[in-house]
């Protein structure tokens, strides 16, 4: 059995014992290559279909091309999305010039609280993984929030075996992460070995490409020459920069992150 | 060829260095990315604190104020060999359900010791769980040898303390490593400083880990995790945790012990895959429209796994509640979900000194280490650990936590048979030291219970007095139970209501058992007109060694002996309950012998000859 064949494997087992155990499902699709593989995913666990809707936090300073992809991947393999914005902190201004955290905060992890509230989702599956960084390598595999969002990492459950903790507090939510344990080139093996549909950001044009995507205004691209997947493949095999490099609200704080997902951030 | 991927884990007692020997490796290999390396620069300048290698993988904000792993961390890194995944875990006793998290999925395990400090309790306590859950790969790490002067007395010295622990464990590292994580020595080069050490460095060692998997090769297993009917197919999914499986093959499906046929295998997007092995998430359909749902196990009919209420398992307790004999828990093992609770405890242990607890009360403390009998409420598959692994492990959840976890090392075979609740908890059975084998040998014959029954004055006991007597001639161990004689003493509580005759064929059957096992050939002359009874007796006893030998004595012939002018009372509406007047006698498909009777007189020659063509095979 090859690595992919294992991570597979195992990813399959965690999003379908999240579909039995757990009660109202969404996944968080943020149309970048991570959430695309994990819908890929949800497929094969569930032979062709998706049991549960998909979820987009849009925050309206999005990447143009992603809006367009995004409707057009949902037209071709005719999901069920939900798309969210938090009109009213729009409404009243925010974006990341009232400083990054809060407009994250305020358009990424509120939004997502207003959808979950109005569909009452008991459970999330997202695509963080461990190496993108610190607190999300701390990470449970079935991971509990609080009903005020809230996520007690000092304290979290043992986790032993793929024998995972399925019951919860009425009231709690759980967010999934059933490709917690793969790394940045085994996401780009698998899209590569499985053929899977990703937008054209992440290729090299003039130079640049992004490598991780995100809302435009704090989203930065790289110098790179990778077109094609084998050649990302072997830029990352070589690369010292973090993947994360670009993204410009990790940046706001030595702890921005882990501040940031205590209060429900992805 | 691929790369293996190893995964290890970095376990020991606290400040020992588990986290700096993991930072220097990903220093010395190359394997951070500046801006992670940038980033911990700042944040150990903010604090005012020199740079910290352990501040690589301590990436909350809390452990790096504390200068302590709280939680599990993976990271990935790369020899010119393999690729690993370097599990670190906590090593401070308040965080141990992290260290057991972290350490349950390694392949291999970094024991690290500080050799200025020696075994510590962590230290000892890791070593333990990494005993239970089965690791068998793994190198002490001598850290901080620069504190000793790089001495190798003093390495002896922790090296022989340390062996001394493990060895009662059975545990044996396959190296002893000598470094300095903090100065570098021996991670990646070897350390002039250490030159009386002539092994490898850690970074050589590690390249020595290996991947076993032989999962593949074990009968085949495929707990039911769910089933869909998306579209007009009915399709069984759950992931291979051993063997193979493929289309046309026969199945059976514990524990209801049904069997089908495979009529599809299921993927997406591609089609035509022939079938599924150990490891793969598998999809299936079946020939058969049978009731199917998750918890059940498919396997095939000619290697099957245990299938019980009762299990004996090792188990460490992590929750913040004691762990109560009697209470009610959940237990997972693959998809099953059942209620269990805690049978009996054989023992406790204290794991950092291996000593065994006494408790009155019994109950199991937060981080202690058992060995137990658990009861499941109904049937669980199983396998034991040491056959395979995902089969034989499991958590227990107490009110929604996950606060235990356990390895299967024993089917617990005395109280497999049993289906009634056994009322008095907290015992467990004793395994003679004398063995049935060893008392089949001394006697020269195998114990059996040849089980008689019939109606009243059907001839039984008598026959079973001239069978004892023939049988003790030969030179066997024999004994006759008869009825009336238990009746007399043990059953003297009873009467003849059919609730009661069942309860005295229990006992009866229970002595039986006894005397079976004491190597006796045990003749049982009982009316026994029930076959729930007798089929009690018979799975209690075990098939094998079980004889029916069905009286069948013509009612009229009984009648007409009337033993105590029972039937007469029968008849007269005084007896309300007798075999073959108001009871019905209620035959088996399973008898290993009809006797048909036809007169009063016996003919006992004739009788015991056909008795014996049947027992003498068996003996």
């Amino acid at each position: 059995m090859s690595k992919l064949d294992r991570l597979e494997a195992e990813s399959i087992y965690i999003i379908r014992e999240a579909y039995k155990k757990l009660g109202k499902l969404a996944l968080l699709w943020s149309i970048g290559k991570d959430s695309t593989v994990l819908l890929w995913l949800v497929q094969k666990a569930f032979l062709g279909h998706c049991p549960f809707p998909l979820v987009h936090v849009d925050t309206s300073y999005k990447i143009p091309e992603m809006i367009r992809y995004r409707d057009e991947f949902v037209k071709k393999y005719n999901l069920n999305l939900i798309v969210k914005m938090n009109k009213k902190a729009l409404k009243d201004g925010m974006g990341p010039e009232k400083g990054r955290l809060d407009c994250c905060k305020a358009l990424k992890t509120d939004g997502l609280s207003m959808v979950m509230d109005e569909h009452k989702f008991e459970g999330l599956i997202l695509g963080i993984r461990r190496d993108e960084e610190g607190s999300r390598s701390k990470e449970r595999i079935f991971s509990e929030r609080d009903s005020n969002f809230e996520w007690d990492y000092t304290d979290q459950p043992p986790e032993l075996w793929n024998l995972f903790k399925t019951d919860f507090k009425k009231g709690n939510h759980i967010r999934v992460h059933p490709i917690l344990h793969w790394t940045e080139i085994d996401v780009w093996k698998y899209i590569e070995r499985e053929k899977i549909p990703i937008i054209d950001l992440y290729f090299a044009k003039n130079g640049k490409r992004y490598r991780s995507l995100g809302c435009q205004p704090c989203t930065g691209t790289i110098d790179s020459d990778a077109d094609t997947i084998p050649k990302i493949i072997k830029e990352l095999e070589n690369t010292k920069i973090s993947e994360r490099d670009g993204r410009a609200q990790d940046k706001e704080d030595m702890h921005a992150m882990q501040k940031l997902r205590a209060k429900g951030y992805m | 060829m691929e790369r293996p991927s190893v995964k290890f884990v970095c376990v020991g007692h606290v400040d020992h260095g588990k986290s700096t020997i993991i930072g220097r490796l990903l220093v010395d290999t190359d394997s951070f990315n500046q801006g992670r390396l940038e980033s911990i620069k700042k944040v150990c300048e903010a604090k005012g604190k020199e740079f910290e290698y352990a501040f690589l993988l301590d990436a909350l904000e809390e452990e790096r104020d504390q200068g302590i792993t709280i939680d599990t961390t993976q990271l990935k890194f790369r020899t010119d060999k393999q690729d690993y995944t370097i599990i670190d875990a906590p090593g401070h006793k308040d965080f141990l359900k992290n260290m057991i998290s972290g350490a349950s999925n390694a392949d291999a395990a970094l024991l690290v010791v500080d050799v200025e400090e020696g075994v510590e309790e962590q230290t000892k306590r890791h070593g333990y769980i990494l005993s239970l859950l089965g690791i068998k790969q793994f190198y002490v790490i001598m850290n901080k040898m620069d504190l000793v002067d790089y001495s190798q007395e003093r390495y002896e010295d922790v090296k022989s303390n340390l062996l001394d622990f493990l060895g009662e464990l059975k545990l044996t590292p396959q190296l002893f490593i000598p470094v300095s994580a903090k100065l570098g020595d021996n991670i990646a080069k070897k350390s002039e400083k250490l030159s009386w050490y002539s092994g490898d460095t850690l970074l050589g060692a590690i390249d020595q880990f290996k991947v076993v998997s032989n999962l593949i090769d074990k009968p085949l297993r495929m707990p039911i995790q769910d089933v869909y009917k998306f579209d007009d197919r009915r399709i069984i999914a759950g992931n291979l945790e051993s063997g193979e499986i493929k289309k046309g093959d026969t199945i059976t499906i514990l524990p209801d012990n049904i069997q089908s046929v495979v009529s599809s295998i299921e993927v997406w997007p591609e089609k035509g895959k022939a079938g599924f092995s150990a490891g793969e998430a598998a999809a299936i359909t079946i020939k058969d429209d049978l009731f199917n749902k998750r918890g059940q196990v498919i396997v095939k009919q000619e290697d099957q796994p245990f299938v019980s209420s009762y299990l004996s398992a090792n188990i460490f307790w992590m929750g913040n509640d004691d762990l109560k004999v009697g209470k009610k828990y959940l237990l997972k093992l693959t998809t099953q979900d059942i209620e269990c609770e805690i049978f009996s405890i054989n023992f406790i242990i204290d794991s950092s000194t291996l000593e065994h607890i006494e408790r009155v009360n019994g109950n199991i403390k937060k981080n202690e280490v058992a060995n137990v009998i658990i009861k499941t409420k109904n049937h669980i598959v199983y396998d034991l650990f040491s056959d395979i692994s995902p089969m034989g492990r499991f958590v227990i959840v107490d009110n929604l936590n996950v606060a235990g976890g356990g390895i299967i090392t024993e089917a617990s075979k005395e109280l497999e048979s049993r289906e009634r609740d056994v009322k008095s908890i907290s015992i467990s059975p004793n395994e003679s030291l004398v063995s049935l084998e060893e008392r089949n040998k001394y006697n020269k014959h195998k114990s059996k219970v040849i089980w008689l029954t019939g109606f009243v004055g059907c001839g039984k006991s008598d026959i079973a007095n001239h069978l004892e007597r023939k049988l003790f001639d030969e030179g066997k161990q024999v004994i006759h139970l008869d009825t009336s004689n238990i009746r007399f003493g043990l059953s003297d509580d009873l009467d003849f209501s059919s609730k009661s005759k069942s309860e005295h064929c229990r006992r009866v059957a229970e002595i039986a058992n006894f005397f079976r096992k004491a190597g006796f050939i045990t003749i049982v002359s009982i009316g026994s007109p029930y076959l729930k009874d007798r089929d009690y007796a018979r799975r209690l006893i075990g098939s094998d060694d079980f004889i029916e030998v069905f009286v069948n004595t013509s009612i009229d012939i009984c009648m007409k002996k009337n033993p105590h002018g029972v039937y007469t009372k029968a008849n007269d509406g005084r007896i309300l309950d007798l075999n073959g007047v108001n009871v019905k006698y209620e035959r088996s498909d399973e008898t290993e012998l009809v006797l048909n009777i036809d007169s009063e007189e016996l003919d006992m020659d004739d009788i015991l000859n056909k008795i014996m063509d049947v027992v003498s095979d068996e003996l």
